[in-house]
């Protein structure tokens, strides 16, 4: 028998229904590999006996006839939602012990779909971070490792950090992420595994320890594009408990993929070809434009003339928003609370004092300069001058989008400028680590679906990732040309085991 | 114009006046969350998971409180926005879970109306007046410290986190303590016809924020001082005297007025500094991210304008052509319980004049009287309506009316019933009350000879006289005729 945890979530589920094996078996191979990876940090809490329970609920079904979509496949939640009894912490100190007396609505679906869970996923905290380095926790550690024989740890992106490298090491088969400027892709791409993020309001929010409402948005990352499709089909939904989510019936994603792109135009951005890249991400992208000539679809260059200002944008609104979304933690009802001694003279601390102490103690440095441009671009006198401008950009960049897919279906365009840097690389140099995200902002201010997946190794031995770009609400053709890529790419390298 | 002044060492000072006023909007839920509302529950029983600003939760806006403030916009003729959008406002505060409250700066809900205040010659207000009313958005309100439950700790209740007000601002177009205060409570007979607010002041569902400013009639406005959450009519008065007094008396002794927020002290009658502009907030206004615009369609409109009922100037132009006095139809259409009471007198079938009168003097009296409102009047509009209809086709007579009222009060039966059995009927008999009038002319003839030598006050008398032999239930007309028959 093949090593279970091997295996994607579409054999787990076909290789249960038949008989091949007992989820309960599945359960506790996933949850072994977790327990022999603490090297890796992936997980901040283990939760193998949610698996297991999960588990023999899904041999029951399955005895009983009544198997669900994702019955005996156990999986990593990441750390941003909101799990019900289980700590949920958004990697930060300030939540840290803090267990929620609710389900999210995305990790409650997938319990309904009869998906276990392994346990919560590590992630940069708050989601804000390219690197996982920011996580209270410590960081995640990638499995992948340069060929160059030298063993420096490598970061696993960020901010889903956490699920890329319990996926790549073969600890979950798939795993929730967020994505609020490429937190799904980046990581996605740097561990060579596939994720989506979809439409802005496929999935519900509600739940989701917020980061930057206008454009967070959960999806899965998982080994292939089979897997995530079936993932996103058991994630997404209207919920009309949040009123950003988009009230449209949820596709039939994983019976419609197909690979051939007859018909199809794919758009090549120009200004996306940046002075001095990698020329390993350039010979890649190449070749994928190559790849999806071959599944029959037709190329031709486009323009998205603002895509320069849409990283500038990005950390002006998402900060803004962050910014806002922050302040309920304040040590007043739940999470952390720092009250400081009384003074020498007798004063006693007051609420001020309370909200200094517990939110200097209770955030890491990167949520606290997010905090502080946040407050800054919306404060009087400046308001205008960053975040309606940067509001305005957003339309522009919307717009491009607009105007692009008006002569393609789809684009195609590097998942991130380089591979996986090493940990500590980029630590002291904030603009070098947000650069990171200069492919993948532009999709999320549009709030177009967007997907990773991998397609080449670099010099070193480090998988590179493509991103497709698709239309709002058009999942299934960024599925599809995933597909057509990941037939074609033949990548099926993994990281060695060493830890 | 009002003319009233404040008349300083210097000369005279003119008032401006604006309010904002915060209503609590009567909903069974809050405005983005489905907890309850109700007041006075216990500390943190109606609070949900999304009024504790837990992690993840998001608001979810309720439909029926954007209906209400619609509703009320229509109310006062005010343009309603069919794009408006949500704000956040910016800071903390214990009783503020989320760290922000969600209201509307940018495009409000609803934008200018009016409400006009009738003349009040008695309270300074020679004529009807037109306030112009700024806007009217929809928001948040906060939870409540209690500052008194522990040596060294203060408590949050969030019972009233998240329910929804909607603030409306008025232009600075009021000039009077007088004026202020007619605007206060016609704004709130509004909100009680529409049912967007209750107006209960005591429990903190209606309140208001008063700016005052002085200025020599006639130049630019001064700089003004808002003295928040003031909540009964007579305080938001006593604010703007106290306050324009203060502010006077500070210019001529050689001070400035500076824009500040002022908090009242009813046990004092004074106002005092809470914060100037200099401490003001920096709230760091956006759009909340977690919110779409609203947008209204037609049949929404269509359903908020039809769902409105005949509202106080309406009623009382209806009841002006009615015959009713000015002043009848003031009393009558102040509270909405009294309208809505007259109203259905009026359906059954009573005369608008007589049955005005007799609501508000007989009525009203007897109500008073007996500690009680007109939700629990012991007599209801259909029995009201036959009493003055045996008034009107003459059954009875007024006099004997209020005595058979004070029987229907004591017994609850119907007055045809007590007409009956008691035997009030009045008589048109000429035959008994000719008989009558020839005994008191006979046993009169000393006031007979006066009346007729000039003395016509006498008349009276014998009109008296022959009322108390026919024991009440004389036609009164009936006997004016027959004695002025009888003294010819």
């Amino acid at each position: 028998m093949t090593e279970l945890t091997n295996l994607t979530v579409a054999q787990i589920r076909d290789g249960h229904r038949a008989g091949d094996f007992s989820a309960v078996e599945v359960a506790e191979a996933f949850s072994a590999n977790v327990a022999g990876a603490k090297a890796l940090n992936a997980f901040i809490v283990e939760t193998p006996e949610h698996a297991l329970e999960a588990a023999k609920q899904a041999d029951a079904d399955r005895a009983a006839g009544t198997l669900k979509p994702l019955s005996g496949v156990p999986i990593g939640m990441k750390d941003l939602f909101c799990t019900n009894g289980v700590q949920t912490t958004a990697a930060s100190h300030m939540l840290e012990g803090f267990i929620p007396r609710y389900e999210s609505t995305v990790s409650q679906k997938l319990w309904d779909a009869g998906a276990g869970m392994l346990g919560k996923l590590n992630l940069d905290q708050f989601a804000m971070g390219s690197s996982n380095e920011t996580s209270y926790f410590g960081n995640v550690i990638s499995p992948w490792r340069r060929k160059d024989g030298g063993n420096a740890a490598l970061a696993p992106g960020g901010s889903s950090g956490g699920s890329s490298t319990a996926i790549a090491a073969r600890l979950c088969p798939a795993a929730t992420g967020t994505d609020t400027g490429g937190s799904i892709r980046q990581p996605a791409a740097f561990t060579g595994i596939s994720g989506i993020k979809p439409t802005y309001g496929r999935c519900s929010r509600w739940g989701i320890v917020a980061f930057a409402s206008s454009l967070d948005q959960a999806g899965p990352m998982a080994r292939d594009v089979r897997d995530c499709a079936i993932m996103l089909e058991n994630m997404a939904g209207f919920d009309a408990k949040d009123a950003t989510s988009l009230n449209l019936p949820v596709p039939n994603w994983e019976a419609a993929l197909s690979s051939d792109l007859k018909g199809k135009t794919v758009g090549i951005p120009k200004e996306y070809r940046l002075e001095g890249i990698d020329p390993d991400i350039d010979a890649m992208w190449e070749a994928g434009i190559a790849m999806l000539k071959d599944a029959g679809a037709a190329v031709v260059e486009i323009s998205l003339p603002h895509t320069k200002y849409a990283l500038p944008a990005y950390y002006i609104i998402a900060p803004a928003e962050a910014s806002s979304n922050l302040a309920r933690y304040d040590g007043v009802r739940y999470g952390l609370r720092d009250l400081p001694a009384k003074d020498s003279s007798g004063g006693g601390a007051g609420l001020q004092d309370m909200y200094a102490a517990t939110r200097a103690e209770g955030f890491g440095p990167e949520v606290k300069r997010r905090i502080m441009i946040g407050t800054y671009v919306l404060s009087a006198g400046f308001y205008d001058a960053y975040y309606t401008q940067a509001q305005k950009v957003r339309t522009l960049i919307a717009r491009d989008f607009e105007q692009a897919f008006g002569s393609c279906d789809v684009i195609l365009a590097p998942t991130a400028p380089s591979a996986a840097f090493g940990l500590g690389e980029k630590m002291a140099d904030p603009l070098a680590m947000y650069l990171n995200d200069v492919f993948a902002v532009p999709a999320s201010l549009a709030g177009l679906p967007a997907m990773s997946v991998p397609a080449a190794l670099n010099r070193e031995g480090l998988p590179l990732g493509l991103q497709i770009i698709g239309k709002a609400f058009d999942e299934q053709s960024v599925l599809n040309a995933g597909l057509a890529l990941e037939e074609r790419s033949g990548f099926t390298a993994r990281a060695e085991k060493w830890w | 114009m009002s003319d009233y002044r404040i008349k300083g060492e210097t000369g005279e000072w003119e008032v401006v006046i604006g309010l904002e006023v915060h209503a609590q909007i009567t909903t069974n839920a809050k405005l983005f969350s489905g907890a309850a509302t109700a007041f006075g529950a216990e500390p943190n029983t109606q609070v949900s998971l999304v009024d504790a600003a837990m992690p993840g939760m998001l608001p979810v806006p309720n439909r029926e409180c954007i209906r209400q403030a619609v509703r009320t916009g229509m109310a006062i003729e005010a343009q309603i926005n069919r794009w408006s959008r949500f704000d956040r406002k910016n800071y903390f505060y214990a009783d503020l879970p989320q760290g922000y409250q969600i209201s509307q700066l940018y495009h409000p809900l609803v934008g200018e109306g009016s409400i006009t205040v009738e003349a009040d010659e008695k309270a300074g207000i020679p004529e009807a007046k037109v306030i112009g009313v700024e806007r009217i958005h929809v928001e948040q309100d906060a939870g409540k410290l209690m500052h008194d439950q522990h040596p060294t700790m203060s408590y949050v209740d969030l019972n009233r986190s998240g329910v929804a007000l909607m603030e409306i601002v008025s232009k600075p177009d009021m000039r009077s303590p007088a004026e202020a205060g007619a605007y206060v409570r016609k704004l709130r007979a509004i909100l009680r016809y529409v049912g967007s607010c209750d107006g209960n002041m005591e429990e903190g569902s209606m309140r208001a924020d008063v700016n005052v400013s002085v200025r020599r009639p006639g130049d630019e406005f001064g700089t003004r001082t808002e003295t928040k959450n003031v909540n009964s009519v007579r305080f938001v008065m006593a604010v703007i005297e106290g306050e324009a007094k203060r502010q006077v008396e500070l210019i001529e002794s050689g001070g400035t007025v500076v824009q500040e927020t002022r908090l009242y002290d009813p046990d004092r009658n004074e106002t005092r500094s809470m914060r100037s502009k200099e401490d003001a907030h920096d709230y760091r206004y956006f759009p909340d991210p977690d919110l779409l615009p609203l947008e209204l369609d037609d049949e929404f409109l269509v359903e908020c304008r039809e769902s409105l009922p005949e509202l106080p100037d309406a009623k009382r132009d209806r009841y002006l052509a009615l015959g009713i006095s000015p002043y009848n139809a003031d009393v009558l259409t102040a509270e909405v319980e009294a309208a809505r009471w007259f109203d259905t007198l009026l359906d059954a079938g009573a005369k608008p004049v007589a049955a005005a009168n007799w609501v508000t003097s007989e009525l009203f009296g007897a109500l008073n009287r007996m500690g009680r409102d007109l939700t629990d009047s012991p007599v209801s509009p259909q029995q009201a309506a036959e009493l003055l209809g045996l008034v009107a086709d003459g059954t009875i007579s007024g006099t004997i009316a209020k005595q058979v009222f004070e029987k229907m009060l004591e017994s609850g039966d119907g007055a045809a019933e007590i007409v009956e059995r008691d035997g009030l009927k009045q008589t048109s008999d000429t035959g008994a009350i000719e008989a009558e009038i020839a005994k008191i002319l006979t046993a009169n003839a000393d006031k007979v000879e006066q009346y007729k030598g000039g003395k016509e006050a006498l008349f009276g008398f014998f009109v008296g006289q022959t009322m108390k032999a026919m024991q009440g239930k004389a036609n009164p007309q009936v006997v004016n005729e027959l004695l002025k028959k009888a003294l010819g």
